[in-house]
């Protein structure tokens, strides 16, 4: 199965990146943009028996690795 | 005293530690393998600053997993102390040792250049041969070093006076101009609550001669060995 993770930074932590980009695309003209955040993605496949079973084992990596709960928040989806 | 020092694939201060611990300092010093299971009998284990990993997925998410933080977490939670300088404090707050994480600084560029820290705290054996609110000045060299911590956490560091060090002004005023990283409340340096697990981001080991341009990175160490012989004593 195709896994799709995307991990963003919480509410509240500082994010210089999504400032910068933000200004660059206010310097464009783009001034409708509010709040850039700036996340990772990350793809993967996974051998798994069932849809239930990919999913405990992704929440379980991403709980032990792939984020990091005091500045991350995660989410991710599940193709067959 | 004997002090342990880590290397993790990426580390690069770990020769400078062991070198500033042996010739300046006149240490016993044992350098260790991240590989190897945690062996022999130590006072204090140093996680020093580089890249393990390269850094990769978020600094020291990877070194928290290699085989010897094993040992070191059971080290810990015994009473033993470890000091994580830069990477090495990354890699404690990864490994949950510390509260908190380091983030991107907040100038999005890597800094590199001496700073002023005020002791903020002297009950610690990292800090009791110290003065409250003296100065130190040390370099740092680091591009996520931003500490960020929520405000319940922050709340709780600040109850049990957890926050060691400071950046602030040549006055010794924490302002927001003397903070290279943007960094919560101008901190560059925590304890755990029980004062055995310290991390800091700016470099003591790059501080320890007068031909470095200052020495009060050894007066940290030193403290540490001070209170350590202290310990020693009590017991005997």
């Amino acid at each position: 199965m195709r896994v799709k993770i995307f991990v963003s930074l919480k509410q509240g932590v500082l994010d210089p990146q999504g400032k910068a980009i933000e200004r660059s695309l206010h310097t464009f003209g783009y001034d409708e943009v509010r709040d850039v955040r700036v996340g990772k993605f990350l793809e993967l496949e996974v051998d798994a028996a069932s849809r239930e079973g990919a999913e405990a084992r992704v929440r379980e990596m991403c709980d032990k690795l792939l984020a990091n709960p005091v500045i991350e928040d995660y989410r991710f989806e599940i193709e067959d | 005293m004997r002090w342990g020092v880590i290397t993790f694939p990426g580390s690069c201060d770990d020769h400078d530690v062991v070198d500033c611990l042996k010739s300046d300092l006149g240490q016993k010093v044992k350098s260790l393998w991240h590989k190897d299971e945690l062996a022999g009998n130590f006072d204090c284990l140093v996680l020093p600053g580089g890249f393990s990993y390269g850094d990769y997925l978020r600094c020291g998410a990877m070194a928290r997993f290699s085989p010897i933080m094993g040992g070191v977490m059971k080290f810990a939670q015994s009473g033993g102390l470890v000091l994580g300088v830069c990477n090495g404090f990354q890699i404690l707050c990864e490994s949950g040792l510390l509260p908190g994480a380091l983030v991107r600084n907040s100038g999005l560029r890597f800094v590199c250049q001496p700073v002023h820290l005020r002791v903020e705290e002297t009950d610690t054996p990292f800090t009791s041969s110290l003065k409250k609110g003296q100065l130190l000045r040390m370099p740092v060299k680091h591009g996520e070093g931003c500490y960020y911590a929520d405000p319940k956490t922050l709340e709780s560091l600040r109850k049990n006076r957890q926050l060691l060090l400071r950046y602030v002004d040549a006055k010794g005023k924490p302002v927001a101009s003397a903070n290279p990283n943007g960094s919560v409340e101008n901190i560059a340096g925590i304890c755990n609550k029980t004062r055995n697990v310290f991390g800091l981001m700016p470099h003591p080991e790059d501080a320890c001669s007068a031909l470095l341009g200052s020495d009060d990175g050894a007066k940290l160490f030193m403290s540490i060995a001070a209170a350590c012989a202290e310990r020693v004593s009590r017991h005997a």
